[in-house]
């Protein structure tokens, strides 16, 4: 390995921006200026983005090693250090992060809850925690401290769940809070397990150390020592994802969240438990992965024909976005296990489709809700004729949720399907029921679409609706262009994290030889 | 023949810290005569004053590592860390105290020199060489302790505290001599050091004083786990902690139990460690018995806090519960070669848990009402809005309690949980980690309450200037042993850049 700067790093800046935001609001006076509040939330996430797109325009892409890397020790007797640095998978994580913060600071500028409930400050200084938290994670290298902001995301998400969220917010908090503390809890001790018998913390002197053997944790048969890391880390990554049948958690907190938080929910914390299992549960446990795959895949099918099944039965359309999200990260879980290059990129690709697709949606319900404070489809139709440029921007968001070709959801998925149909850890059967979900996703997608935008206006109550204003429309705008961006020019996203994939699948090769015959 | 042993040889340098708060305990006691009734809070200030003084010569003392006081007392970082947290538990008190006190209308100056007493106890007790010190640091520890309970002399509860944690106390104390007892007679020494020697010896021929020492370890686990509210031995906890005077329990809660902890790892790991059933055993013959008493701690005592509705007694199993996970550190010190990280990760979780601990409890003070009502759950609605400040750092204190990250308590358990994996106790970790989310259930019930319900908010009426200085510096502590736990860990690791940091 060669050596990594301890001097201050680009990565580092991204990170501590939110906190430099949070510092600041928390010296601000809540009652006196409002806008000044919102404002620097706003301009601190801006600046975050702003921080993230230079560390795009520094990265190379033909690097598969981490780069802008930074490494202080934080406990050297234990072997811990505070080691950030992005690799292609990471990056795009980031930017993720970094887009979707802004967007939904700016959705809830004038949200009624917010208003109503009160406590901006504590909302906004919540926002600043929770981007420097998913940040955090997605570019650690050190396990310790990958779980500290593993953890620490739960607790703005609680609170933006708890205090700004629907009738049944506590429930649905104190729900979240559980069942992913009870998931990342057994990580923890799998970690420390690794990590002692590794003598460090570092992930990638971990992987090094795996790869070469010299780290080796036994795998004979499925039940034995590497299963049960591969299974602790796992376990933690698939509540969060969530993986069938651990998914119960995710339609209350949607349902409850306030819309920032939902969009947050789906649009980045989701993807913390995919990018989880790229990153920690391939390359540490690469042979208990192999022997794994298909259990942890045939279960994202479940999830991907579950979710959809019972997207078609929802009235609530928060609900029905949200069963989707199972749905749609089957689709990634499934491309994660198929454990080539094309599965991984199209799962890597998918996780940010998704977290762009199903973020607008929820930023287009809370619109809805905004204008007549209730969710159930029922109550609407025809709402493309009250709010023509509403409808249009609906339609293009729902379709790219749907996977039409040319928009961004059909590259990803199209990916992940071809990966698993190239596996040689899955067989045949896995895409072909994966093809089902799309099939599925179309009609219930079109079917809420023609429930809530088509038919006639004849609810009195909906003719008059505002139409968009100009900051509903601000928000909507960066999400459009990432959706036809992202579907027109796909390789221009596969390109940053080539380098990096093929490097993980190489590896898996060495590790655990029977997919090696398959590498193109 | 008898030895005399000349005063350099006592080696008292070493033993400063616990004999200047000793003896200044004696000077307390006769200059609260010279108080004024109505003046007490300067009784508080002298007793405060010593601590830090106390504090300081600790901190100048504590890297060294000798015995002292004819081979009964031994002054090394294990003793300057117990001797930190007690001292750091101590100053916490007193600021928590004076306006309790004085509006639960108590008012003793007897009450510092009583807390400087069971100070110096405990501080005694993380320096006991000798099975002997041992008892005597433990009831030095104790008797200041019941009366204390008992302090609230007007109210029944107070006083059925006080006799309840007297008589279960002296029966413990007496599980706890005749332990030793069949230490002695095993072995036939009280010193530590030569029992481990004799313990080697006992072992390598198997004689039958195996059997002797293994009675002998067992009461000395329950005399000891009585202290430290270990289940089964936990039955006092919730009534003595519910009825006491709140600062009282607070300092009970973590006070008594650094110093039950001090004494169990001195005893297990430094007398006991090579005490194994057949030579060439890595485990050692108390660890499994340890390790399923800290089980059934977390079990019991996470499990039962659920169904808690006044904080007191909340926070009493919680204690107990917390109780359990350092007992998991005691359990993996067992281990052949894994009692070094045990250690750490007990002495740090102590350090944690007073922190957090009388952090909580002294919020918990704030809304007690003059008359000792107002510490139910419900009091807690609405804290969010009537008291920000004290609201925030209350919700940092249970997710410290709960082992969130960025917080003390994270550290502590992360340290105990590494050494429970490394010593090869996986279900017990496993337990471990389960419990913990069960223990967020009630920690985050609290945090609804402030923050999640709308209600009145209470006032707040023990809100003043001091208690807020000792919720401050909890608040301070917890945050910054969670985000720089390399402060305590270099402390014990033996680096010297931690008492530059220090000063």
């Amino acid at each position: 390995m060669e050596a990594v700067s301890s001097s201050l790093s680009l990565t580092t800046v991204t990170l501590f921006l939110p906190m430099v935001g949070l510092t600041i609001l928390l010296f601000m006076n809540e009652e006196r200026n409002k806008d000044a509040l919102r404002w620097t939330a706003f301009g601190f996430s801006i600046a975050t983005f702003v921080a993230s797109l230079v560390m795009a325009l520094n990265f190379d892409t033909s690097s598969a090693s981490l780069q802008m890397a930074q490494r202080n020790d934080w406990l050297p007797t234990l072997g811990v250090s505070y080691f950030v640095g992005v690799d292609g998978l990471s990056l795009l994580l980031v930017l993720l992060t970094t887009i979707i913060m802004p967007i939904a600071i700016l959705a809830s500028f004038d949200s009624g809850v917010l208003k109503e409930r009160g406590r901006e400050k504590l909302y906004y200084v919540l926002m600043m925690l929770l981007e420097w938290a998913m940040i955090g994670v997605f570019v650690v290298q050190d396990l310790i401290i990958f779980y500290i902001f593993w953890e620490v995301t739960l607790v703005p998400m609680y609170f933006l769940i708890g205090i700004w969220g629907a009738e049944q917010r506590v429930y649905a908090a104190v729900k979240f809070f559980l069942y992913t503390m009870a998931g990342s809890i057994l990580m923890l001790l799998a970690l420390l397990y690794v990590g002692n018998a590794a003598g460090t913390f570092a992930v990638p002197e971990i992987v090094a150390g795996v790869r070469s053997g010299e780290i080796s944790f036994l795998m004979d048969g499925v039940f034995s020592e590497q299963s049960y890391l591969f299974l602790g880390f796992l376990i933690a990554f698939a509540i969060k994802v969530p993986v069938w049948p651990l998914h119960s958690w995710l339609p209350d907190a949607h349902v409850q969240a306030p819309t920032a938080g939902s969009v947050i929910l789906a649009g980045v914390l989701l993807k913390m438990g995919t990018y989880g299992m790229v990153r920690f549960c391939l390359p540490m446990f690469p042979q208990a992965s192999v022997e794994w795959a298909p259990i942890i895949a045939a279960l994202g099918v479940i999830g991907i024909l579950y979710g959809a099944w019972v997207c078609y039965a929802q009235t609530d359309i928060k609900k029905l976005v949200a069963y989707s999200s199972v749905s749609h990260l089957g689709f990634v879980v499934l491309g994660i296990f198929s454990l080539n290059p094309q599965g991984i990129q199209g799962a890597t690709l998918q996780m940010v489709s998704h977290g762009i697709s199903t973020g607008g949606l929820f930023l287009l319900v809370g619109m809805l809700y905004e204008r007549r404070h209730t969710k159930l489809m029922a109550a609407y139709g025809g709402i493309w004729k009250a709010m023509p440029v509403f409808g249009g921007i609906a339609l293009v968001v729902s379709l790219s949720s749907m996977g039409l070709p040319g928009l961004n959801g059909f590259v990803g998925e199209f990916t992940i399907l071809l990966g698993a149909l190239g596996s040689n850890v899955l067989g045949v059967f896995f895409a072909l029921f994966a093809t089902i979900g799309v099939i599925l996703a179309a009609i219930y997608i079109l079917y809420m679409f023609q429930k809530v935008f088509m038919g006639e206006l004849d609810k009195p109550e909906n003719v008059n609706l505002p139409q968009m204003n100009w900051r509903e429309i601000a928000v909507m705008v960066p999400i459009l262009i990432l959706i036809f961006w992202i579907g027109l020019q796909p390789a221009a996203w596969f390109d940053v994290m080539d380098a990096s994939t093929s490097e993980l699948i190489a590896q898996i090769a060495e590790n655990a030889p029977q997919v090696l015959a398959q590498l193109p | 023949m008898l030895n005399v042993p000349s005063f350099a040889d006592l080696n008292l340098g070493v033993a400063l810290p616990v004999i200047f708060l000793g003896l200044f305990t004696m000077v307390l006691l006769l200059v609260d005569l010279f108080v004024p009734r109505e003046r007490k809070h300067v009784t508080a200030l002298v007793a405060l004053g010593a601590l830090v003084v106390a504090f300081v010569i600790n901190l100048l003392v504590f890297d060294s590592s000798e015995v002292a006081l004819a081979d009964m007392f031994i002054a090394d970082r294990f003793t300057g860390f117990v001797n930190l947290v007690v001292l750091v538990a101590g100053v916490l008190t007193v600021l928590i105290s004076v306006d309790y006190l004085k509006r639960a209308g108590i008012e003793q100056g007897e009450y510092y020199t009583l807390l400087l007493l069971s100070i110096t106890g405990i501080m005694l007790m993380g320096a006991a060489n000798d099975l002997i010190v041992i008892f005597i640091a433990l009831e030095l520890l104790s008797i200041p302790l019941y009366v204390m309970a008992a302090m609230r002399l007007n109210d029944l509860k107070s006083e059925e505290s006080g006799i309840k944690y007297f008589i279960l106390g002296a029966f413990a104390s007496a599980f706890l001599v005749y332990g030793m007892a069949m230490i002695y007679g095993a072995t036939g020494t009280t010193n530590l050091p030569a029992i481990f020697e004799a313990v080697e010896g006992i072992v390598a021929e198997a004689s039958t004083s195996r059997l002797y020492l293994l009675l002998g370890a067992a009461l000395v686990i329950v005399g000891l786990g009585f202290k430290v509210a270990a289940v089964p031995f936990h039955m006092w906890t919730p009534d003595v902690y519910e009825g006491a005077p709140t600062p009282v329990t607070a300092f009970m809660s973590v006070g008594a139990k650094a110093g039950g902890f001090a004494a169990l790892l001195r005893v297990m790991t430094l007398a006991l460690p090579a005490f194994v059933i057949e030579a060439g055993d890595t485990a050692t013959a108390w660890q499994t018995t340890v390790a399923i008493v800290a089980a059934l701690t977390m079990i019991l005592g996470n499990v039962v806090a659920i169904s808690q509705t006044n904080i007191k007694r909340l926070l009493a199993y919680s204690s107990i519960a917390h109780a359990g996970y350092i007992l998991m550190a005691v359990a993996a010190a067992g281990t052949a070669g894994v009692s070094g990280s045990s250690i750490n990760g007990a002495l740090v979780y102590l350090l944690a848990y007073t922190f957090t601990n009388l952090g909580a409890f002294a919020v918990a003070i704030a809304i007690e009402k003059d008359d000792g009502s107002g510490t139910t759950l419900e009091d807690f609605v609405g804290l969010g809005r009537s008291k920000p400040l004290l609201a925030a750092m209350m919700a940092v204190f249970m997710f410290s309690l709960t082992g969130i990250p960025l917080t003390a308590g994270f550290i502590g358990k992360w340290l105990i949980f590494s050494a429970t994996v490394e010593a090869g106790l996986i279900w017990l970790a496993i337990i471990g980690v389960l419990t913990s989310v069960v223990s967020a259930y009630y920690y985050v019930r609290v945090i609804i309450n402030m923050y999640l319900r709308d209600g009145e908010g209470s006032p707040a009426e023990g809100s003043t200037p001091l208690l807020n200085g000792a919720v401050y510096a909890a608040f301070a502590g917890t945050l910054l042993l969670g985000i720089f736990p390399i402060l305590a860990t270099n402390l014990l690791d033996g680096a010297q850049t931690a008492f530059l940091l220090v000063f």
